[in-house]
């Protein structure tokens, strides 16, 4: 019994959604649910959380690549049979938590994560550079200005020790998006890797017809950039589009809803670095990263430039700024020129904004008060 | 489908972080398809360029949305990826497994599929990279039928909804972010699965402000929780985090020497509104002026914890900055009430009344923030049925551009100019 192609709805099931969550809880993490009262980082990466009924849960955190195979995810499971009675758990972060309920418990789960090679490496926790959140990259998407898992491999392996320490002023989290949809949302990140583009859309005349609703790639063009005209193919006049390229601003949206207008370019792609983003609202509002290197080359396979730059950052601000202080706090304390200065960053008119939201009053923060206003 | 040479991609198999190059090829010596991932992928460090084309309509019978097409531009050179589909798998709610299940779903996947993943994919669902057309229904049978599982969302559609570990593994979640999470899955399978919305849209749910889902940053509806009372404090434990006897922050900053804890430095004076001070050895805190930010929360988790009469903030139109400009939702409802006796009706019938405007006036691809920046904000309120309040802005507006309504002008706008001329001449 499987599908059976001759008769296609025969016996489909549809609109189950997810499995509940519950089943897959460890014992102490179903007995303890909604009672939990305090936590503790014991060492980077092994945090200890306490419950009212006196039960404790100790999770041990490891970083992963993401893009991670079928053999690499029954490893995983090997793993949590031996130590976690056979349950694990993934973060938003793309790292594993590995749960167990004693405390002489860890370290044989430690052991055993440490004597697989540089597969599982413990760390990511407290005042640290925890694992990076990135899209897919040349390995599966059709409109990247870089590759994802690549960059983020370099990067992290320059940056490891803060994986595996807490020596910082607050946590640092980076991301990276290989271009301007964001699929990984990096607006919001304390380093923030993008991809990017330069050069406009070129125009396959030849393909146009058969795969673009020209009024929507038309409409797509933020900018008004992408025009009607017409094209000779063939010795025939067709309708198709023109592109006003003083007005291309490279997000690359006409792309997204034409195929017949290809943006990607080994020398204009590159990568540009956005610093400064949160999301928590822990002291001040959640910010956005904002642009502070406008362009680094694509310099395969280790994007050197790119990790440079990220490294930089990283320790001016870890040099520089007081404890809890995340990133875009720090850069407003000190202002952004000496951001620019202690980052030895220089300063473009990139960096200065020309296309600008009226937004900006409303109030994009949990933190409010309840006054009478509340009802 | 033979071994290619990978120059390039062999120079990241180094290094103390994880290499997905040196797992792929793991994973290639019993699928060798997996082979010409690697193959491709090489050929995109050597030309800098991606070498996936444009788009592809597939998908399984009845649902618009859970399966992304994707052909390779070079199919002859490495056929095993000339069709590499992917598939979104919804996950368990903050993303808990048992080893059980895993392998079931990765030997599923490596029968039909390239035995590639993402754990996860940023929404937050199971992705399954890379399989062939003829294989997304057989899989969708044994996915359904084997393991009671389904698929996510993509398109224009409610996208795949995702939330914090919350109360699972937090003391501070002030609502269940899982199950509101996992009924809301389930009440909206249909949107999930068949798009009928002007583009994506999302929820995110986070059980407090430090909002580890990102919720305020990337969701069309962000649900956020809080607290409306006071925050609770054991005094015994401020005396020891005081003291020196308990870690600032549970610890985090155990790496570097930041000398002896200091209460007023470290919490009173990073407090955003200054509601804080000692009487004593006592910590007092003016709770009706406190935002709920959770740094001190943070920093002394064994002295402090969220109120008890809790709920959760609900702020709309998040998005990254495709097109007009990258969005943080914003907030609409300050203090809702989420809980599964009334079967989250409130929030649902927010959601509703969000959706019921916005597939009406919602232009083609534009997600509900850019829909409230067109018509504005106060349209968007009254829209709501709400009362407008200083909560929903930062700052009131800076210019004096009222759009006045005729009702609300003593003898309205209807004017005779001869008589006004009569008294003032031109």
């Amino acid at each position: 019994m499987g599908y059976n192609p001759d008769k296609p709805m025969e016996g489909r099931i549809t609109d189950l959604g997810p499995p509940h969550y519950a089943q897959f809880f460890p014992p102490v993490i179903k007995e303890n649910k909604g009672k939990w009262l305090w936590h503790e980082i014991l060492q980077p990466g092994v945090l200890m959380h306490k419950s009212e009924t006196g039960d404790e849960v100790y999770t041990v955190r490891v970083g992963t690549a993401r893009l991670m195979t079928c053999q690499f995810v029954r490893e995983i499971c090997d793993i949590a049979d031996a130590h976690c009675d056979g349950h694990l758990r993934f973060t938003t972060r793309n790292n594993i938590e590995f749960m167990v309920d004693a405390k002489d418990k860890v370290q044989p789960l430690l052991d055993d994560l440490a004597s697989r090679g540089n597969k599982f490496p413990v760390g990511g926790t407290g005042a640290g550079v925890t694992n990076i959140v990135h899209t897919q990259g040349w390995i599966h998407c059709h409109t990247p200005a870089t590759d994802a898992s690549g960059p983020v491999k370099v990067v992290m392996d320059e940056l490891f020790e803060y994986f595996t320490s807490m020596t910082l002023p607050a946590q640092v989290r980076i991301a990276l998006a290989c271009c301007l949809n964001m699929c990984g949302a990096v607006h919001a990140s304390d380093i923030a890797i993008l991809g990017i583009h330069r050069k406009p859309p070129m125009i396959d005349h030849k393909r146009i017809t058969g795969v673009c609703e020209l009024p929507l790639a038309i409409a797509s063009c933020p900018l008004g950039a992408v025009k009607p005209a017409k094209a000779m193919v063939d010795g025939e006049e067709i309708k198709s589009v023109s592109v006003t390229v003083e007005r291309c601003m490279f997000c690359g949206n006409c792309y997204t809803m034409c195929p017949a207008m290809p943006m990607a370019d080994p020398d204009g792609d590159g990568i540009a670095i956005l610093v400064g983003g949160k999301v928590s609202n822990t002291r001040s509002a959640p910010k956005f990263s904002k642009l502070v290197i406008p362009f680094l080359p694509n310099n395969t396979p280790l994007w050197p430039e790119t990790v440079e730059a990220v490294k930089k950052i990283l320790e001016a601000y870890a040099k520089d700024a007081k404890k809890y202080e995340r990133v875009g706090e720090w850069a407003e304390r000190i202002g952004w020129e000496r951001f620019f200065e202690k980052c030895d960053i220089p300063f473009t008119e990139k960096s200065i904004d020309d296309y600008r939201l009226a937004y900006n009053t409303w109030r994009t923060t949990t933190q409010f008060k309840f006054t009478s206003h509340i009802k | 489908m033979a071994k290619h040479e990978t120059p390039l991609l062999d120079q990241l198999e180094g290094g103390p972080w994880p290499s997905f190059v040196s797992d792929l090829k793991h994973q290639a010596e019993t699928k060798p398809e997996v082979y010409d991932i690697l193959g491709q992928l090489e050929l995109s460090y050597k030309d800098r360029i991606t070498h996936w084309k444009h788009g592809g309509i597939v998908g399984v019978f009845g649902y618009g949305g859970g399966i992304v097409g994707r052909y390779s531009d070079v199919p002859e050179q490495f056929p095993g990826v000339e069709h590499f589909h992917t598939i979104r798998v919804a996950q368990p709610a903050s993303k808990y497994y048992s080893t059980e299940n895993l392998r079931k779903l990765m030997d599923l996947w490596e029968k039909h599929g390239s035995g590639v993943t993402n754990m996860h994919g940023s929404t937050g669902d199971i992705i399954l990279l890379g399989c062939r057309t003829e294989a997304l229904e057989p899989f969708f049978w044994d996915l359904t039928h084997d393991m009671g599982q389904d698929l996510g969302g993509s398109g224009s559609n409610l996208r795949t909804p995702e939330c914090c570990l919350g109360q699972s593994r937090c003391e501070w979640a002030c609502y269940d972010t899982q199950e509101t999470c996992y009924h809301l899955t389930l009440h909206y399978q249909d949107e999930i699965h068949r798009p009928a919305f002007p583009y994506k849209f999302k929820f995110k749910f986070s059980g407090c402000a430090n909002d580890c889902v990102a919720a305020i940053a990337r969701s069309d509806i962000s649900v956020i929780g809080t607290w409306r009372d006071e925050i609770r404090i054991d005094q015994a434990a401020v005396k020891e985090y005081v003291a020196g006897n308990y870690p600032a922050n549970g610890g985090s900053h155990s790496g570097r020497d930041w000398g002896p804890f200091d209460i007023q430095k470290e919490v009173i004076d990073l407090c955003p509104t200054e509601c804080m001070w000692m009487e004593g050895d006592e910590l007092k805190i003016d709770d009706k002026e406190c935002t709920r930010c959770m740094h001190c929360i943070n920093v002394m988790p064994r002295a402090l914890r969220p109120g008890a009469d809790q709920g959760a903030s609900v702020l709309v139109g998040a998005k990254a900055p495709i097109l007009d400009g990258a969005q943080m939702s914003t907030l609409i409802v300050p203090f809702m009430k989420v809980e599964k006796e009334n079967e989250y009706e409130e929030l649902i019938e927010f959601i509703e009344t969000v959706w019921d405007w916005w597939m009406e006036v919602g232009k083609n691809r534009e997600r509900v923030g850019e829909t409230m920046q067109r018509i504005g904000l106060n349209n968007f309120i009254k829209i709501m049925g709400l009362e407008p309040i200083p909560q929903m802005i930062r700052i009131p507006r800076e210019n004096p551009y009222v759009f006045w309504a005729e009702e609300e002008v003593e003898g309205g706008f209807d004017r005779d100019i001869d008589e006004f001329r009569a008294r003032h001449a031109a």
